[in-house]
Parts: C-alpha cells; sequence; structure tokens
C-alpha cells in the first residue's frame, strides 16, 4: 500500500493533461510485490490440492481464504484500487457490484441446495421402500 | 375556482431563485474514460458472478458422467495460471515503459504480454479439444455445460483482449505515445488485470475445489 502512493508523486504531473490526477500506474516495486504475492498465493493451494497433505476440508478453507487474499493483491497492486481514485466512484462502483455478486451468489446456492435436497427424487423412493 | 387553483402554484415558481454555470465546466477529452471503462467492467463482472452461480448450482450434476477428477489436469491448470499471471506482470513491465515514454520497450513488453495471452489460450484450446475428444462435451452434463459456458467465456475475453492488444500495438507503431494511445493502454491494462482475477476465482472453485468435491 505504502509503495502505491508514494510513487503517485513523481508522475502526478505527467498525468495531469489527461485530467485524472488521483490515477497512478503502480511502479516497479509495486508490481513485483504483487507478483510475488501471486505466486505464493498460487502456488500454496495447487501444492495443497495436488499433493493432499491435508484433510479436505481444511485444504478447501486454505484454497478459498488464499483465493481472497490474491484477489484483493490483485485489486490493490495490479488494478491500483484505492478510496481516491476518480474521486472516490470506483471504489463506490466497486463496492457495489461486490454487495450484487454477494446476494446472487450467496442466494443462488442457497435456494438451489434446499431445492434439489427437498425435490430429491431418491427421497421419495427410500420411503417407499421402508 | 381554477383562478385560485392556479394562484398558490404560480407563486413558488416566481420566488425561486435559479442558479446558471457562466461558463460549462471545462472536461478534457477521455477525462472519464477510465471511470466508464470501470464501471464496464464492474458490469463484466456480474456476468461472470450469474456464470460462477450457475456452476455453483450445476457443478455437481455429472448425470453419471465424468467428474472433474476424471477430467481435470492440474498440472496444465497450474501452468495456465502461470501464463495469465507473467501475461499481468508484462503487462505491469509495459504501463511502467508507457510512463517512461519509451515505445520501443513499450511495444516489447505489449508483443511478450500477447505471446503469455496466446500461450494461455492455446493451452485451454489443447485442454477443450482433449475434453470433446474423449466425450466429455457440454451436452454431456449439467456440470460440463457450465463449465465449458464459464472457462469458455473467460477464455473468449482473454480472445477479444489480444485482439485489442494487437490493434493497441499496431496504433502505438503509427502514432506513438499519444494521450489517446495511453488513455487506451490503461483502459487495456484494467481489463487484462481483471480478466487475472477472474481467473483466480475459476482456477480456485473450477478445477481445485472440483478436484476435493
Amino acid at each position: 500500500m505504502s509503495a502505491a502512493k508514494s510513487d503517485h508523486s513523481p508522475e502526478s504531473h505527467d498525468v495531469d493533461h489527461l485530467g485524472h490526477e488521483s490515477h497512478n500506474h503502480g511502479s516497479f516495486k509495486g508490481y513485483m510485490i504483487g507478483f510475488g504475492l501471486s505466486v505464493i498465493l498460487t502456488a500454496i493451494p495447487f501444492a495443497l490440492v495436488m499433493t493432499g497433505v491435508l484433510p479436505t476440508n481444511a485444504t478447501a478453507m486454505i484454497v478459498m481464504g488464499a483465493a481472497a487474499v490474491q484477489i484483493v493483491v490483485h485489486m490493490i497492486y495490479f488494478l491500483h484500487m484505492n478510496s481516491k481514485s476518480e474521486g472516490g466512484w470506483t471504489m463506490m462502483a466497486l463496492i457495489f457490484t461486490i454487495v450484487i455478486v454477494v446476494i446472487c451468489l450467496a442466494g443462488s446456492l442457497w435456494v438451489m441446495y434446499h431445492l434439489n435436497t427437498n425435490m430429491m427424487p431418491t427421497h421419495d423412493m427410500t420411503q417407499m421402500g421402508g | 375556482m381554477s383562478a385560485t387553483a392556479v394562484q398558490p402554484a404560480s407563486n413558488p415558481i416566481d420566488d425561486k431563485t435559479v442558479f446558471y454555470l457562466e461558463e460549462e465546466p471545462h472536461h478534457e477529452e477521455g477525462s472519464s474514460t477510465m471511470l466508464g471503462f470501470w464501471l464496464y467492467l464492474m458490469s463484466d463482472c456480474l456476468i461472470f458472478a450469474m456464470l460462477f452461480a450457475v456452476f455453483g448450482v450445476l457443478g455437481g450434476n455429472y448425470a453419471a458422467g465424468p467428474g472433474p477428477k476424471e477430467l481435470f489436469d492440474l498440472e496444465l491448470v497450474a501452468l495456465n495460471t502461470a501464463m495469465l499471471l507473467f501475461s499481468s506482470i508484462t503487462y505491469g513491465f509495459a504501463m511502467l515503459a508507457m510512463d517512461r515514454n519509451n515505445v520501443k520497450q513499450t511495444q516489447v513488453w505489449l508483443a511478450i504480454t500477447g505471446l503469455f495471452g496466446l500461450a494461455f489460450l492455446g493451452i485451454e484450446l489443447y485442454e477443450f479439444g482433449h475434453l470433446i475428444h474423449i466425450g466429455a462435451t457440454p451436452q454431456r452434463s449439467a456440470f460440463l455445460s457450465s463449465f465449458f459456458t464459464l472457462v469458455g467465456t473467460h477464455g473468449l475475453h482473454v480472445t477479444f483482449g489480444i485482439i485489442w492488444l494487437v490493434t493497441l500495438m499496431v496504433q502505438v507503431g503509427m502514432k506513438g505515445l499519444i494521450p489517446a494511445n495511453k488513455r487506451r493502454l490503461m483502459c487495456l491494462s484494467m481489463f487484462w488485470h481483471f480478466l487475472d482475477v477472474i481467473w483466480i476465482g475459476v482456477f480456485t472453485f473450477v478445477y481445485l475445489m472440483g478436484m476435493l468435491r
């Protein structure tokens, strides 16, 4: 985060003519930090699943956790998200999108899971068999 | 009746003070492009969220056909992930070269990015070809339909990203790093990194979680 801020000032005069002084394209250091973190956060889940050293549930938690952290890493170091770019509107749009995505994903999975379990054809067959 | 009704309505309009701008605020050409493109990416994000939701719901319906464990080759997926991650960092280097106004370096890094993108597409098409060859076509089961739709949509985005990248390389070659071209390169930068973010979701939820199912 600090790397993304420190590289902003030297180039700010450069982008003035584009009319968005708060935009930055990152620094070499920032990209390398992001890349390093991404490699680690990709290697860990792949290694865990391919070797299967941990129990399935623990592996699943770590895999999803690593993905969540890596998405944040990409947002900060590659997409240069911050609360100030474009007057804060990119962040507002992102938060709005995340809310919609969470509602849709959680809602779909929740409703369809219950639909599947409650309308399972085997449910009736076991009752008939019993 | 009608006169009394009109009278009170017209009064507030007369009293209201109206302000006009003496001069329209000046907006530089393309000053809102980045925000507009970000909003497009967010809407694209919603498309992928829906496809992820579909895969989440149908991902376990194999219709007595092959499942992830029989179909997926994680080493190939890891290689694919590496290609996309490398292309992300090389695009970052292209942006840094653009900031230094170095046309040649920008072009070289863009070309390398394009090659990594092509490698990614090649591996994905090889995987798809292999799956279809062994009979795991989109028609086989709901799992495979949703798999091909989700991963194929991402692959289609990468394809268009590469076409856009080649177009911009021609543009930069013809006109140099003019402000308009810089703006376009910044848009493609967001698009390219965004596709990498989507791929994190794909390899996590489709491939890795699929192997754990």
